[in-house]
């Protein structure tokens, strides 16, 4: 007796097929990107020392391997990212793969906590917007979020802790823990979270701005359709119609957003953890650019698109749970 | 009226309602002083084209119009005796869906799409049946048998979109019937079904009302659909009742000249007289047409099953001919008349314009050929280029063809007036005429090129009956005139009867039966022809004006 595969199973295996000349080709390209920019890791460790003699650098040069043609470096490259790989971090003397990981949860943390709030509040703010369309309620919403998608990120962050760490003194001003403090159990959890509060803010109240308008102009492109006058006739209350008929259908859009968004959840976050000081991806990718780290570089990238590929998947899969006209295959 | 029609307790009962428009609106009552009543076990039909104020009278009686912008200003509305213009909101929800229910015209969007369609026959029990879940689960079942329904079982559990249109209307009705109201509106609830379909639901609604002994208000442009089903008849012009009375009366005997104007522009089903066309050339000939849409998709992707649109279609179209092309939904016809003007590309086959192979043509070769055939579209609103003037819309063919613009702008103007526009129109937008007159530009737009052949793809099927009845008198005329040749698709086999010298029936991509309109329609032979004549709603009715005319 042959097992029948289930369909989700053969779905999930193809898009896999898929995503492998997706991520190749991403390394590749960027790979050769990167190469085309003027100078290399051994330019900028020789600059922090402050100049060295010639022959050091070329012994620097063959110890990395940079001597080679750029082809056999990408080979090498690829070859032992086939293996997951991912090399050795010239500037913070460790793998790649430990110096990605130690940075890793903080940025999904704080990635995941602020589009989630920013998905959960934008949607409920821009149904309650809908429902009351042109009333001051809706003006209100509407215009506050105006406001914050246009605010620049660093701009909030910095009115933020103007406001919250130095005149009220009521959270830290960055980094994700106090240094000294040596906490653990939930006390730790206490102080990371403290720490979080107002990255998180700032990150999502950008992004908020984004899924409100979006759910306004869904719900009410919904409520107009055919099928929430028939629930009408059919002596539906308008709670009723709200959930199970309006947000149900006016959700999908939004949904789409919300995946791509998450794809950028590993790059997104630059600013708002630089200026937190948050030991993050984001800062990560902004110092190997300047360090001409090209392996942690190259590493991070990987990662994202891992994140893409991932996401994108569970996107899909979302939708065509909440879409019932859509069906794998 | 009758006496004894007044001597029964009415179940609805409405008097001098007047519904008000916002103010700006082209006139300020979208209905007004509506009195009707609907006894019990009656069909109360309310014809009138669009605009006429019938589904806003609707909405009032179910209290859901767009107020604060649209409301009842005056009047009453009495349901079994209670006013229901002084019901709460709350009370209102009580009565909708359970004593008055509703079918709606689209079945394809008056379905939530993301619940199943047991779950939205469900929720109406739900609302109003104090009742066990696998109690309603066994009314909503039993609901669905009665509509008859194939496969109950499986339709409860299906999603709209995995049901036929058909079967969406009779899920419809199973929602509107499930607590046996005692009043039912149904809004053109048969007017985006094919005739076959359209026959079965009005069959069915009759029965099941004739059980349950409910009153039905029945909302409808169609004086076809009227004769078929009515008691008695409201006709509506502007919002104001200008007749009403027993059905065979109005039918018959209509009394106000709106209703014998309205009554006489329905096409009766005797078709014109054969013309002598033997001996005139052969100027369009499709021979072997084949389409299939391919199955799409590849090796890593999803499949979909290949379509056969049209499988070895040929026909024949003479000089000053008009050949019908009809069918249902999902017939081939549009694809037919897509393949013959090369907007989609034929699989194999051929078509000989003028003895060239259209089909053959280079790219090219075919934008000078595009000359001699021409099309009218469906949709005189989408067809037509919003940001353009119509002396442009109607001059950029023969321009594009290498005309003097001055020239081409100059026949414009002429042609304007030979689709009896005034020539004032040249210089107006699109969305400034009615649907009538935007159809009329279309087919000036048509004519300009001078073409031999014109391909009409259910031109008149977006027109009220009156428009549509002049539309087609001036298609007759130019085509008498110019001795065009036309190819007609259609799925109204009335319009067809009326403008049709020849006409082929198509089924699943094939030609069921060809021959001249007068045999077809008089003597159809194949079992699916004799269906489709024998489901055009109201066929044992003729028109009476049309009568004493032919007398």
């Amino acid at each position: 007796m042959s097992l029948p595969i289930p369909p989700l199973l053969t779905y999930a295996l193809r898009r896999l097929v898929q995503a492998v000349p997706v991520i190749v080709l991403i390394m590749v390209g960027t790979f050769l990107l990167l190469k085309l920019a003027p100078g290399d890791t051994v330019d900028a460790l020789v600059g922090d020392m402050g100049g060295a003699d010639a022959q050091f650098i070329e012994r620097l040069r063959i110890e990395y391997g940079l001597d080679q043609p750029v082809w056999v470096q990408l080979w090498r490259y690829m070859s032992k990212l086939a293996t997951f790989d991912f090399g050795w971090s010239f500037v913070y003397e460790q793998p790649v793969a430990t110096v990605l990981m130690d940075r890793l949860g903080t940025t999904l943390l704080l990635m995941a906590t602020s589009l989630s709030i920013a998905f959960t509040v934008g949607v409920a703010l821009g149904a309650i917007a809908a429902r009351r369309a042109y009333s001051l309620t809706d003006n209100v919403i509407s215009t506050l979020g105006l406001v914050f998608y246009a605010t620049p990120s660093f701009f909030l962050s910095l009115m933020m802790m103007l406001l919250f760490s130095v005149k009220l003194g009521w959270l830290p001003v960055g980094g994700i823990k106090t240094i000294a403090g040596f906490y653990t159990g939930w006390d730790h959890v206490w102080d990371v979270a403290l720490h979080l509060i107002m990255p998180t803010a700032a990150l999502s109240l950008i992004y908020l701005s984004f899924y409100l308008r979006l759910m306004r102009s869904s719900v009410l492109q919904v409520a107009d359709l055919d099928f929430v006058r028939t629930a009408r006739a059919k002596g539906a209350g308008e709670t009723r119609l709200m959930f199970h008929h309006i947000m149900r259908n006016a959700l999908l859009p939004v949904v789409t957003l919300f995946g791509l968004q998450f794809s950028t959840v590993l790059g997104g976050s630059v600013v708002v953890e630089t200026i937190f000081t948050l030991p993050g991806l984001g800062q990560l990718a902004y110092q190997s650019v300047i360090q001409r780290d090209m392996n942690t570089l190259m590493g991070i990238i990987f990662l994202c698109s891992i994140i893409v590929v991932v996401v994108n998947f569970l996107t899909d899969l979302l939708y065509a749970r909440l879409d019932s006209r859509i069906e794998l295959s | 009226m009758s006496q004894d029609r007044q001597d029964t307790a009415p179940i609805l009962e409405i008097r001098d309602l007047k519904i008000a428009l916002p103010e700006g609106s082209d006139r300020p009552f979208a209905l007004d002083g509506l009195s009707l009543r609907v006894n019990p076990g009656e069909i109360v039909c309310m014809v009138g084209e669009s605009g006429s104020g019938k589904s806003l009278s609707a909405g009032a009686v179910m209290r859901l119009l767009p107020e604060p912008h649209v409301y009842v200003a005056d009047g009453s509305i009495h349901f079994e005796g209670d006013d229901l213009l002084a019901k709460s909101e709350a009370e209102m929800r009580g009565i909708r869906g359970n004593r008055i229910s509703m079918i709606f015209q689209e079945p394809m969007t008056a379905l939530n799409p993301q619940k199943t369609v047991g779950w939205q026959i469900d929720e109406v029990l739900k609302l109003h049946m104090p009742a066990k879940r696998a109690e309603r689960r066994k009314h909503a079942l039993d609901m669905l048998a009665r509509v008859q329904i194939p496969d109950p079982e499986s339709a409860y559990n299906a999603y709209p979109h995995q049901i036929s249109g058909g079967q969406r209307q009779r899920v419809m009705i199973a929602m509107a019937l499930a607590l046996s109201p005692r009043l039912m509106i149904a809004d053109e609830p048969t007017t985006a079904l094919d005739v076959t379909t359209q026959l079965q639901i009005l069959k069915l609604i009759r029965e099941l009302q004739r059980e349950d002994g409910a009153g039905i208000l029945f909302i409808t442009h169609d004086f076809g659909v009227v004769a078929e089903i009515a008691d008695h008849v409201v006709v509506l012009r502007h919002g104001e009742v200008v007749e009403q009375g027993p059905a065979a009366q109005v039918l018959n005997d209509p009394r106000h000249p709106y209703t014998q104007a309205l009554i006489a522009s329905v096409p009766d089903l005797a078709p014109p007289a054969p013309k002598p066309l033997s001996d005139s050339p052969v100027v369009l000939k499709g021979t072997g047409l084949k389409k299939t849409f391919a199955a799409r998709g590849g090796l890593l992707t999803g499949k979909r099953k290949a379509v056969t649109a049209v499988k070895d279609l040929s026909f024949a179209l003479r000089r000053g001919e008009t050949l019908g092309v009809v069918g249902e939904s999902g017939s081939g016809k549009t694809t037919v008349s897509r393949l013959v003007t090369r907007l989609l590309e034929a699989d194999s086959g051929a078509v000989e314009l003028d003895g060239a192979d259209l089909l053959a043509c280079t790219p090219a070769q075919m934008r000078a050929m595009r000359k001699n055939i021409q099309m009218v579209f469906q949709d005189p609103m989408a067809s037509l280029n919003p940001r353009k003037r119509v002396v442009d819309l109607i001059a950029q063919g023969p321009i594009v063809h290498g005309a003097n613009p001055a020239e081409a702008r100059e026949n414009a103007r002429e042609l304007l007036e030979l689709v009896e526009l005034s020539p004032a129109a040249a210089n107006r937008f699109p969305h400034e005429f009615s649907g009538g007159q935007r159809q009329r530009i279309g087919i000036a737009r048509a004519l300009a090129l001078e073409p031999k052949v014109i391909v009409a793809d259910e031109p008149v099927s977006a027109l009220d009956v009156s428009v549509q009845a002049q539309v087609l008198k001036l298609l007759a005329d130019l085509r008498d005139r110019m001795n065009l040749s036309l190819l007609f698709v259609t799925h109204d086999l009335r319009v067809a009867a009326q403008l049709c010298d020849s006409v082929i029936v198509m089924q699943k991509g094939e030609i069921v039966e060809s021959g001249t309109a007068a045999e077809v329609f008089t003597n159809p032979q194949h079992p699916y022809t004799q269906t489709l004549m024998s489901s055009i709603p109201g066929r044992d009715w003729t028109p009476p004006v049309r009568n004493t005319d032919a007398a």
